[in-house]
């Protein structure tokens, strides 16, 4: 049993690491072919993990990857598609500093009312992918890249001056949230602070393996993303299944865009970040839907973002920081085809020393025949 | 490694059986013949030239064809597209196709209609368009995966006609099968294969299936034989007037006015060839299809409308017909697999939550009692073999002590050892007041387990049958819809005398 447990492992590491040399190598392809050195934007960037700055801002940045990600791999551990994390983090993210700018509790109520409003928005809007699937079939990659742009609307209508929007300067901000709802930050002296919200997110991974591994719900959402016929006749209930993790899915998404606003900005505005809910599906790829994977992904995802700009600054010769995105897509892309490599080369791999197993079992229980035997003529 | 040491030698102009149990190894070879998968030693020779596959298409020029279990045929096109589609070169699409294919359903007595449908025919039907397919591609050695699964007794009969006709034409066959009667009333020569290796070879004139059984599995072969009725008059399943429309517009009845009961330890033996509402009527009762009218109960109670989980929570046990599509997760570990269908039950979870080292512990005990052959738990499904895959289903299901059980080929695929057991752990349920309502295409199994039978033909039970005294060839003929009614044996005492026989021999 040792040994299967060791091959799990190899299997959960290969993945990843044949994926990030391969995508490594063709970047450097990339800079070979435009003329510029393979090596050294990799060795500016890794310069970049010592300075303190970069390491807050990349574990900032990587707490809401984290949570964008968590809320996809929700949805892929049952082979939902929840494309429409973006457009539910930003939604939810501009309900929350609304309500935080019109409603002033004490700190120790106003900050889990503020996280309930994000999770209850993100669950809406994911809600109705799902509701729009177990009703009428839409299927709910269509549906989410919809409710995308609709929120991207939303938002704009929302955020007008006659309605919720307070003008600052050339930027239109929903107004400073009150302070009771800021999420105290862990401070970090001279390199800045950590978002407090960071905890939170780490705590909605653990939360998450509980669920999925301790629970029967979990083992329900499991087994339908492994085989949605042979969970049915388990006795799950598809529907319900389905419009149950759109709705977490979109609830964790609610919280993806916490972490800036209740710890920075407290504000929501036309430059809160965009785009998180894309980059999730990368790293939840990356990830392998598992919580620790995820992390890892989060932070290196969070890292080349953080330590890219870098590249722009170098002496002698600048590098264009676009290279990080080039590896960040080409990461995307090996991650898919490696997964399916490894998973389908492990699967053959068992089977083979399962059958070598039994085979050698079988040699050494050749005295035993007779057994065999009378258990047969029983 | 799935084969070592195999030798093989077929003669031209003859069948030549090759047997063995599921999971032995037989289409691991019959993939190297055919050039599906490469062997990594040894050689094969055709008419004394040593050849090498590397895909069908090699196989195919050397004259080496390959009849699938499945078929592989595209329903929406007539017999004559489907023959000529890939093969266009050989004879064109047209009238020289047509007339070619004439000739070869003429000189074989194959029968085929070239411009019927594919979908309007039958099994038997199909399985003849595959021959002749593989014969239009010019094949003088055929290679036929378990040709009688699908077919009835007299279909089987037809076949074995047009096998003789091909050998006489001078082609040879190689037949491959599980069923003893049949290979040894086909074949001209038998070789056994047994855990990847052939074993030995058998002549069918001084052979007996028993011996060649044991050759097989290299033990005794079970019987199926039920001793006395368990059978009370305590209904557990009551279905009334059941039926169930296809989706969309036809809205065709899959199942039409089906009523039966089952007693607490009464088997009925449901027999039909495959397609013919079987599935729907699995589906309807384990609640995956719901009923458009009829009334289900279970212990006097209603339980038409109830959901899935909650029947299998009040006692329905369920060993599907398809376990990979129904009965496993394949790439998730054995101790997982132990939990699906009983996720809210004991072992399996407290309350809301899952008790793994609970599943773990009942999953070891489970592999240990049916035998299941694995290195461990933690491995996963898919790296079993199908039988063992089967007992662990089988396990799984017993453990929860079920009151109604639906098996549905409950020995498909499983070596003669496990197969006496899961029939011993059927009866012994039986003995405790199991209801079961048994579907199996093999009929020794079906008239030798069941209590009580009945013939499903078109999503109507056509006939019944008293297990004692029916001969599968009446079974077989009822399965066709020639026969209807009760299903009376003409010579009612001889019969009735042997089949005496034959049980105390097997106790």
């Amino acid at each position: 049993m040792k040994k299967f447990d060791k091959e799990r492992v190899l299997l959960a590491v290969a993945g990843p690491v044949i994926a990030l040399v391969v995508a490594v190598a063709l970047t450097s392809v990339v800079l070979l072919a435009s003329g510029k050195n393979p090596i050294e934007p990799y060795t500016l960037m890794l310069e970049q993990i010592s300075y303190s700055d970069v390491q807050v801002l990349t574990i900032n940045q990587a707490g809401m990857y984290y949570l964008a990600a968590l809320a996809v791999a929700v949805g892929f551990r049952m082979n939902l598609f929840n494309i429409g994390v973006d457009g539910q983090y930003r939604l939810a993210a501009m309900t929350t500093a609304v309500v935080g700018a019109h409603v002033a509790l004490p700190a120790p109520l106003q900050i889990p009312l503020l996280m309930l409003v994000a999770m209850l928005t993100g669950a809406f809007w994911a809600g109705i992918a799902g509701i729009l699937k177990t009703t009428r079939g839409v299927s709910e990659v269509v549906a989410t890249i919809m409710l995308n742009a609709i929120a991207t609307s939303v938002i704009g209508y929302m955020t007008l001056t006659e309605n919720f929007g307070v003008p600052v300067g050339n930027n239109q901000t929903t107004g400073e949230m009150h302070e009771s709802g800021w999420f105290p930050g862990i401070s970090m002296g001279e390199s800045g602070e950590i978002y407090g919200f960071v905890i939170i997110a780490a705590l909605a991974g653990v939360l998450y393996w509980v669920i999925l591994n301790r629970t029967r719900f979990g083992f329900d959402l499991r087994a339908t993303g492994a085989s949605p016929s042979a969970a049915a006749a388990s006795g799950v209930n598809a529907k319900r299944m389905v419009l149950s993790a759109m709705l977490i899915s979109g609830a964790v998404a609610g919280l993806a865009g916490m972490p800036i606003l209740l710890g920075d900005t407290h504000t929501y505005s036309l430059s809160f970040p965009a785009g998180l809910g894309f980059t999730g599906i990368g790293i939840a790829l990356l990830g392998r839907n598992n919580p620790v994977g995820i992390a890892f992904a989060s932070l290196l995802w969070a890292f080349l973002d953080k330590a890219s700009p870098a590249l722009d600054y170098a002496t002698p010769v600048a590098y264009d920081k676009e290279i990080a995105v080039i590896m960040q897509g080409l990461i995307v892309i090996a991650v898919v085809v490696s997964y399916e490599a490894v998973r389908r080369w492990g699967l053959k791999r068992q089977q083979r020393r399962v059958g070598e197993e039994l085979a050698a079992a079988a040699r050494d229980n050749n005295g035993n025949n007779d057994t065999v035997k009378e258990v047969a003529a029983r | 490694m799935a084969n070592h040491d195999i030798r093989l030698i077929v003669r031209k102009g003859t069948v030549h059986a090759l047997v063995g149990e599921n999971g032995a190894g037989k289409s691991t070879l019959m993939k190297i013949l055919y050039g599906m998968q490469k062997p990594d030693e040894g050689t094969i020779a055709v008419d004394g030239t040593r050849v090498s596959f590397s895909s069908p298409a090699d196989a195919i020029a050397r004259g080496i064809g390959m009849v699938h279990q499945h078929f592989m045929l595209a329903d929406q096109l007539t017999v004559l597209e489907n023959i000529v589609l890939g093969s266009e070169k050989l004879h064109g699409i047209g009238g020289a196709a047509r007339r070619k294919i004439a000739e070869i359903s003429e000189r074989y007595g194959l029968g085929v209609r070239p411009d019927a449908m594919v979908e309007d025919l039958g099994v038997a039907d199909r399985q003849r368009v595959e021959i002749l397919k593989v014969l239009y591609r010019g094949a003088t050695t055929l290679i036929l995966d378990e040709p009688t699964a699908v077919l009835v007794p007299q279909e089987v009969d037809a076949l074995f006609d047009n096998l003789r006709e091909l050998k006489s034409e001078g082609l040879s066959v190689i037949f491959i099968s599980h069923k003893l009667g049949e290979v040894l009333s086909v074949a001209d020569d038998i070789t056994v294969i047994r855990r990847g290796t052939t074993v030995g070879t058998a002549i069918p004139s001084e052979t007996t299936p028993r011996q060649l059984a044991e050759l097989m599995v290299g033990s005794e072969l079970p019987t199926p034989e039920t001793a006395e009725s368990t059978v009370t008059d305590r209904a557990m399943i009551e279905v009334d007037k059941l039926k169930l429309l296809a989706d969309g517009e036809s809205g065709r009845a899959l199942l039409d006015d089906i009523s039966f009961t089952i007693h607490e330890g009464e088997v009925l033996g449901l027999a039909g060839v495959e397609g013919n509402g079987q599935t729907e009527l699995i589906d309807a009762l384990i609640g995956l299809k719901h009923a458009d009218s009829g009334v289900i109960r279970m212990a006097g109670e209603d339980i038409t409308d109830l959901a899935t989980r909650h029947r299998r929570e009040q006692g329905i046990g369920y060993i599907p017909e398809d376990r990979h599509r129904h009965g496993l997760l394949l790439e998730s570990p054995l101790w997982e697999n132990r939990i699906l269908g009983h996720v809210t039950e004991r072992p399996n979870a407290k309350g809301f939550w899952l008790d793994p080292k609970g599943a773990q512990a009942d999953t070891r005990r489970i592999v240990e009692q049916y035998d299941v052959r694995t290195p461990g738990i933690d491995v996963t499904a898919a790296s079993l073999s199908g039988g063992n895959q089967q007992k662990l289903i089988v396990g799984r299901e017993m453990s929860h002590k079920p009151r109604f059980l639906i098996a549905a080929h409950p020995t498909r695929g499983v070596d003669v050892g496990a197969q006496a057991q899961i029939w011993d752990q059927i009866r012994e349920a039986r003995r405790e007041g199991l209801a079961v309502l048994l579907i199996s295409a093999d009929l020794d199994e079906l008239i030798g387990l069941s209590d009580t039978l009945r013939v499903i033909y078109r999503g109507r039970l056509v006939a019944d049958a008293d297990p004692a005294t029916v001969t599968p060839e009446e079974l077989g003929s009822a399965m066709t819809g020639a026969a209807s009614g009760h299903l009376e044996h003409v010579e009612e005492d001889p019969e009735e005398g042997s089949a005496d026989a034959s049980e105390d021999e097997a106790r």
